[in-house]
């Protein structure tokens, strides 16, 4: 129970991974390039295909570019998130040590550790907070 | 010379199986889904098509294969064409790594002139050591799903739900994962296998350097984790993008969000992960927090010595003890997946500052304090 699971990266334990990886692609292409063969083809050149080509829209022709435009919100979500999911990821191999280290005795110190890093991260959530980073309206 | 073979082989179907068994539940669920909603809103349902309208699905699927396909005008064909395959994936590869049941063993036998065996066969894909780390990673792909959806169509209202969706998965990503630190530290390791094997027996806890053990209790996670698992169930709500955070498909402003463009077969493939996506979450709720294919009080030795007594093979008696907590688990996700149907009919949906806002500033840090509270609890409870 105290090992490591250092073995489990080696390339002979993720091939069944890759191999069903691989099954579940190949069912999707087919299943996407059969449904193109199967149903009825669309004339191009007709006028209810121009129409029914178009971007949905209701009711008026469709306007919108390629590169539409995107709140900034969003990005800073997305940066917010890496940062705090690194945090997050580090508590992991801490965690799964834990309990081995209070049985050896050394839960103390692994605490304390621990301690140091939660504060950090709870005054960047405050700051977060504070910032208004986190404000939708 | 050729054992080998007969194992990989064996592997091999074994995953196929279990992604056959994702594919084929999602028609029933979809029925499940239907029906129950139906009764929740006193009406019918679909009930024409086949005993209890059980085939309705059969039929949507067949006749979705014979749909017209077109690409709409600007889109960007391989992110479009790519989507909804990149859909199954995170689902089905998180799903093949989760136990299933207990291990089958089979005996040696003699076959084609040689000695085969003896094997065990874990009634699972794939056994690997970091299972919780692997699912995190794998469901997090998700997201480039929604992206190459939103964006692959060329729509306003695709691309803004696939936005909406993508900010909203990896928001509750958060709360989620760190919901699980409290669970990690209990068991300490990050098998699941081994996760399930510790919550065998009554409940057993240490409080101020004693052992206590709660005979009329199972040893299971929800007793140690009832903060993590509520945080964790809600968390998957808002991954699912099931209602109440179905914000990306809100109809009223966005049409149907990033698959606002897809039709026919390709539209049923991001069904399929939608369903995938809250088998995954049930199963991981049942192995976490409610023993996994376990039974509370009754060993799978003692399901293997009921099965040895009534058939003659020890094979055979191995497989109906694999098949009995098979169902047990099955019987678990069953339950979860009606409470994702039945809050799905039953509460209203959020509005968008609202769902950033209780992601971030409530159950972020109630999940963290979750965490804290368990260490310190911990700690204290093995000292004398």
């Amino acid at each position: 129970m105290s090992t490591l699971p250092v073995a489990a990266s080696t390339a002979s334990t993720l091939m069944p991974v890759l191999i069903l990886a691989f099954i579940v692609v190949a069912f999707g292409i087919v299943i996407v390039v059969g449904t193109s063969l199967l149903g009825p083809k669309l004339d191009r050149k007709s006028q209810s295909a121009k129409a029914k080509m178009m971007p949905y829209e209701c009711g008026i022709p469709g306007v919108e570019t390629k590169d539409s435009k995107i709140s900034i919100k969003f990005y800073l979500t997305a940066i917010l998130f890496i940062l705090f999911d690194i945090e997050i990821i580090f508590m992991y191999p801490w965690a799964v040590k834990y309990l081995d280290s209070i049985k050896e005795g050394t839960g103390g110190f692994m605490l304390a550790a621990m301690g140091v890093f939660v504060i950090l991260f709870v005054v960047g959530l405050i700051w977060e907070v504070k910032s208004k980073a986190l404000d939708w309206n | 010379m050729g054992k080998d073979v007969f194992e990989i082989t064996v592997n091999i179907l074994k995953m196929f199986v279990i992604f056959l068994m994702m594919v084929q539940a999602v028609p029933i669920l979809v029925w499940l889904e239907r029906r129950g909603s139906a009764f929740i809103q006193n009406r019918l349902g679909p009930n024409r098509v086949g005993p209890l309208g059980l085939l309705q699905l059969l039929a949507d699927a067949v006749k979705f294969l014979f749909k017209e396909s077109f690409i709409p005008q600007k889109s960007v064909a391989p992110l479009y064409y790519f989507a909804p395959i990149m859909a199954i994936i995170p689902g089905t590869l998180a799903f093949n790594s989760l136990p299933l049941s207990v291990p089958i063993n089979i005996e040696p036998f003699e076959m084609f002139g040689q000695m085969w065996g003896p094997y065990t066969f874990g009634f699972q894909g794939y056994d690997l050591g970091i299972g919780i780390v692997f699912i995190l990673g794998i469901s997090s792909l998700g997201v480039y799903s929604l992206l190459m959806a939103g964006w692959g169509s060329s729509n306003k209202y695709s691309l803004m739900g696939a936005v909406r969706a993508s900010a909203q998965a990896i928001s509750y990503e958060l709360a989620l994962s760190l919901a699980l630190v409290g669970i990690i530290m209990v068991y300490g390791t990050f098998s699941f296998r081994e996760i399930v094997d510790m919550q065998t027996g009554p409940l057993t806890f240490m409080a101020f350097g004693k052992e206590h053990v709660v005979s009329w209790l199972p040893n299971w996670g929800i007793f140690f984790q009832p903060l993590g698992a509520l945080i964790f169930f809600s968390a998957t709500f808002a991954e699912a993008n099931r209602l109440p955070f179905d914000l990306p498909e809100a109809e009223g402003e966005l049409v149907a969000g990033f698959h606002t463009e897809y039709a026919g077969f390709n539209l049923l493939l991001f069904f399929i992960g939608e369903y995938g996506h809250m088998m995954v979450a049930s199963a991981l709720l049942a192995t976490f927090y409610f023993g996994g294919y376990g039974l509370p009080g009754i060993t799978p030795a003692d399901v293997q010595a009921m099965w040895a007594s009534n058939v003659a093979s020890a094979n055979v008696a191995s497989i109906l003890t694999a098949v009995t907590f098979h169902l047990v688990l099955l019987a678990k996700i069953a339950v979860f997946l009606w409470i994702f149907i039945q809050v799905r009919w039953t509460l209203p949906r959020f509005r968008y500052d609202q769902l950033m806002s209780l992601g971030w500033k409530t159950m972020l840090p109630w999940a963290l304090a979750n965490a804290c509270f368990t260490a310190f609890w911990m700690w204290l409870g093995h000292r004398a």
